[in-house]
């Protein structure tokens, strides 16, 4: 897909998501626009995966370590033809499969997450796997810059690392933030950079909601011998003027005047991007 | 109307005024001071606020290191994630080493609802519960709150409390009612001595509401209170099983190991008591509300007095 239509689509991912948890009144919404472009690239440009081959074995792989962000992948999954869209209409509703957080009740998702700390882990062990196998899969993995502090974070890196991981691409959604304010005085967890390097990782840092660089860096071969970190600058509550950069907005639900203001800023980009 | 009160800001007050004493009080935070309730706190005391990120296994080994040395660490975390996710350290830590700390688990049982299993304590009690050297707790209602916090800030025993998300009725007149020391439960009601419900916490009130159904109907129940699972008030229970050949217990958690075994396990000895327990099936569990998952399981006031009635036939 050319970027113009990734960017559209991934406003068009934003609008829908938006829209969702304005429905149900409940959802990560800061969390979700922060990583909207890297998701919707992942599942339009990136991945060898289609609703089609999702239970080929040599499927590529993609784990949201970063569960809360649901509602952006359910979208970019129903989008890409996983589900029916209708299918979001129960999100949150009683008997729903479609919960807070990613189940692989779902079809398209590998794992169920939402406990933070584990999507790295999960995916050394896919990834290694597939060199046991010797399939040339890759494996993706998303996680929070706040998600950083769980210890088992640096315990699945210490493993990725060892085993020379290249089929690995962790990223993660820098944006600064999490629940109680921004992450450097909550927990610092810098220099990520220089962690994940002294860990064993090929590190590139991006734009994270730059669609050109987003999928220059993750479409990039890796003859590095080492699993690859892409630290994603990315701004929390992206695409919504009052959102972004606002800690408040990690799972806040707008009102019903902050809904219509983000209906049109959202629909104001898309149309120039329509063009 | 009855009047409700949400747990956590009964916490919060609480610990505000025991830390205006002690300056040995801290909260320890894992990203977690907001869904704690604990902004208050905060604002009061900032400097007795201990932030560790989101690292729940890493909070209660260092709340135990501050309480080593001469610290009075309360930690908030999800109840799911500080007693799972940091379980060792609880049981190492805390326990074992006999470290003066007061793990306080937020949004327990099924308070997250459509977060989904992640998100849910309905294994909190069967874990805890097998450890020694824990007490176990989960206020029922303000007053209780209020003793139960009175009394961890001056007890040197390591302690889990579980409370929920949404506002409780007040069950209790006043604190001296509601909570008097560990291991001794309240008889909440008492209509009589068809069948008593055991219950605690958040599903206190439901027993209650069913035991009122139940007395319309001409069924005579009394409403036990347990006030801490550990340790269990045996005394208690065995007055009531002198009573009452049938008692019924309610609980937000697994069928498995919990409030409702524990009771089970008390009373089987004596071979002349009759006990059901109500709460979640071996399953996983369905989304929905609380509400709407609280009636799907039968664990409503409605359908605990149906099934007491079936019982009793
Ligand atoms: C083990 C665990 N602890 C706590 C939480 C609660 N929680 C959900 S999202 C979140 C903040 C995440 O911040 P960050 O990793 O920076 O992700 P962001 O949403 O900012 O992208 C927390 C603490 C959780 N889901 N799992």
């Amino acid at each position: 897909m050319d970027i113009q239509a990734l960017q559209l689509k991934a406003a068009q991912m934003r609008l829908a998501t938006w829209q969702m948890i304005y429905r149900a009144k409940t959802g990560h919404t800061g969390s979700d626009l922060s990583c909207a472009d890297i998701v919707t690239a992942l599942y339009n440009d990136v991945m060898q995966q289609t609703p089609a081959t999702f239970t080929n074995p040599n499927r590529d792989r993609y784990v949201q370590s970063k569960g809360h962000a649901v509602e952006i992948l359910y979208n970019v999954l129903a989008d890409a033809g996983y589900f029916p869209q209708a299918d979001l209409l129960t999100y949150s509703q009683f008997n729903s499969p479609y919960i807070g957080h990613p189940t692989n009740h779902i079809n398209g998702i590998e794992m169920n997450t939402g406990s933070l700390g584990h999507g790295l882990g999960l995916s050394v062990g896919m990834a290694l796997a597939a060199k046991l196998d010797q399939r040339d899969y890759r494996v993706f993995t998303l996680m929070g810059d706040g998600e950083q502090a769980e210890g088992s974070v640096w315990e699945a890196a210490m493993a990725a690392g060892n085993y020379h991981l290249d089929n690995l691409t962790a990223i993660i959604d820098h944006n600064r933030l999490q629940i109680s304010g921004p992450t450097e005085s909550v927990m610092n967890s810098e220099p990520l950079a220089e962690k994940y390097a002294a860990f064993g990782f090929d590190v590139q840092e991006i734009d994270g909601n730059d669609m050109n660089q987003i999928v220059t860096v993750l479409t990039a071969e890796n003859n590095t011998n080492k699993p690859r970190l892409i630290l994603a600058d990315t701004i929390k509550g992206k695409g919504i003027s009052f959102a972004e950069n606002q800690a408040s907005w990690h799972h806040r639900v707008p009102t019903a005047d902050e809904y219509q203001q983000g209906i049109d800023e959202l629909q104001t980009v898309i149309g120039g991007l329509s063009k | 109307m009855t009047d409700t009160k949400k747990i956590g800001d009964v916490l919060c007050t609480e610990l505000i005024e025991a830390a205006n004493h002690d300056r040995n009080i801290l909260a320890v935070t894992s990203d977690s001071r907001g869904s704690a309730a604990l902004n208050p706190f905060v604002d009061a005391h900032p400097d007795q606020l201990v932030e560790i990120g989101i690292a729940e296994q890493n909070s209660v080994t260092v709340a135990s290191g501050l309480a080593h040395s001469g610290k009075r660490p309360f930690v908030f975390a999800p109840a799911a994630f500080l007693t799972m996710r940091s379980i060792e350290q609880v049981k190492v830590d805390v326990a074992y080493s006999n470290s003066n700390v007061k793990l306080i688990g937020i949004s327990g049982g099924n308070s997250y609802s459509v977060l989904g299993a992640t998100h849910h304590s309905l294994q909190d009690l069967a874990i805890t519960r097998a450890i020694p050297n824990l007490e176990i707790y989960m206020p029922a209602d303000e007053h209780q709150a209020q003793g139960l916090m009175r009394y961890l800030a001056t007890s040197p025993n390591p302690a889990y409390v579980r409370i929920g998300k949404v506002a409780l009725p007040t069950l209790y007149p006043n604190v001296t009612q509601a909570f008097t020391k560990p291991g001794k439960a309240n008889i909440l009601s008492n209509y009589g001595q068809d069948v008593a419900i055991v219950a605690m916490g958040e599903t206190l009130a439901i027993a209650n509401e069913a035991a009122i159904q139940l007395n319309q109907l001409g069924i005579h129940a009394q409403v036990i209170d347990l006030v801490s699972l550990k340790p269990l008030d045996q005394a208690t229970l065995n007055q009531v099983a002198d009573q009452t050949h049938l008692i019924v217990t309610l609980e937000e958690h697994s069928l498995y190991g919990g409030l409702g075994s524990a009771v089970a396990e008390a009373l089987a000895p004596r071979g002349d008591t009759k006990v059901h327990i109500i709460g979640f099936p071996d399953e996983p569990v369905i989304a929905g509300t609380q509400a709407e998952v609280f009636n799907y399981y039968g664990m409503d006031a409605t359908s605990v007095t149906e099934k007491i009635k079936h019982w009793l036939r």
